[in-house]
């Protein structure tokens, strides 16, 4: 049965900005689920972002929702989580807003283990603002910054968030539609740092300048690199040549920073009794 | 249950093709800028177009 997303949305908000074929709609789709599915109060429930077409998301959704500086949502977000700890609080955004100017707020947040659901909207590249690199475009690829070819290698998303830290890290592609709801689900129960990647797509600013005729070979491509990491096992070095993983790629249970600054508030107060 | 009804809301429909291209029943066509059912008999009820529609154009009921 066709699932009610208008009760999740601002009225009279559609059709969205977004382009024809952009993947932060699906995103946007699988989110709404997942908030379903885990049963998110409106009024308890915070989404952040910063600045860029996939941070726009907020501005569509009828929950508490900021839409912030370029780069610093996480730091809106922590201010949200240290205050109301009680709130569910999501952030929302793409791989310029989170991994280029807010890369920094993004790897300290992973290291603090702090309890939100990050979703990070990969189009590998500046969407916005025309189609500039960003950390997470391809070797090789053009860009409107790199007409001759992107000289850069990238920051692996996932991989970063894991080495700084974060206790959930998870990855699909917005053509897995399915697994973007699942895996935010499995984000939004995870107690900690829970970082999604999603593998976008901008048919605008990428797409025309990397030889995809149109947003069908684009999704056709994030089908084709997609390898669950269940399976990736049992493929040889050359087999994953190109793929990306997808599915769970880490979780463990580690304190969380609210929990550890409760008892930093305690210590004091006690210190200040006595 | 009852024979699936597939809608297209043509104002939301941007025309880019995801539904046409990946229902595996082909049950949609683009017609002009704007998708279409053309053969709503062929629905499975699978809700692949309706996840996929970045632009929330697509109902199946
Ligand atoms: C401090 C600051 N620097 C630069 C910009 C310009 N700017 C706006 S959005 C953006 C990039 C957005 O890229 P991304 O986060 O990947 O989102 P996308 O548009 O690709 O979805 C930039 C550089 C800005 N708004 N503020
Ligand atoms: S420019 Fe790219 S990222 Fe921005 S809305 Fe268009 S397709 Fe999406
Ligand atoms: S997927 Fe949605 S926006 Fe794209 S052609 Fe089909 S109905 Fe239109
Ligand atoms: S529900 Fe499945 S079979 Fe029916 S129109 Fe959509 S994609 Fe095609
Ligand atoms: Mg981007």
């Amino acid at each position: 049965m066709a699932f009610d997303y208008e009760q999740y949305l601002r009225p009279g908000k559609l059709p969205h900005i977004w382009c024809p074929g952009c993947g932060h709609g699906i995103v946007m789709k699988g989110l709404l689920r997942a908030i379903d599915r885990c049963g998110l109060q409106k009024n308890n429930t915070a989404i952040v972002s910063g600045t860029g077409c996939a941070s726009r998301l907020p501005g569509y959704v009828d929950f508490n929702t900021l839409h912030t500086a370029h780069g610093r949502a996480v730091a809106f977000a922590t201010g949200i989580k240290m205050a109301r700890p009680e709130m569910d609080v999501l952030v929302v955004g793409g791989d310029g807003d989170g991994i280029a100017i807010g890369g920094n707020h993004f790897i300290h947040a992973c290291r603090r283990n702090i309890d939100m659901t990050y979703v990070l909207m990969n189009n590998y590249i500046y969407g916005m603002t025309g189609g500039q690199f960003s950390p997470c475009t391809p070797t090789g690829d053009r860009t409107s910054t790199t007409p001759y070819g992107n000289p850069d290698p990238i920051f692996d998303v996932a991989k970063l968030a894991i080495g700084a830290g974060a206790t959930f890290v998870a990855r699909t592609t917005a053509f897995h539609a399915t697994q973007i709801d699942k895996l935010i689900t499995a984000g939004l129960r995870h107690k900690g740092m829970a970082v999604i990647e999603v593998l976008d797509d901008c048919p605008t600013t990428f797409g025309r300048r990397n030889k995809f005729r149109s947003v069908v070979e684009m999704m056709k491509r994030l089908k084709d690199i997609a390898v669950p990491v269940q399976t990736a096992g049992q493929m040889s070095p050359e087999q994953l040549q190109g793929k990306i993983l997808t599915g769970i790629l880490h979780q463990e249970h580690k304190p969380e920073y609210c929990d550890q600054y409760q008892q930093v508030i305690a210590r004091a107060q006690t210190a200040a009794k006595s | 249950m009852n024979n699936p009804t597939v809608k297209v809301i043509e104002d939301y429909c941007k025309g880019c093709s995801i539904c046409v291209e990946f229902c595996p029943t082909e049950v949609f066509d683009m017609v002009g800028f704007v998708a279409q059912v053309v053969r709503p008999e062929a629905c499975t009820r699978c809700m692949l177009c309706e996840l996929r529609c970045p632009d929330f154009a697509v109902r199946v009921y």
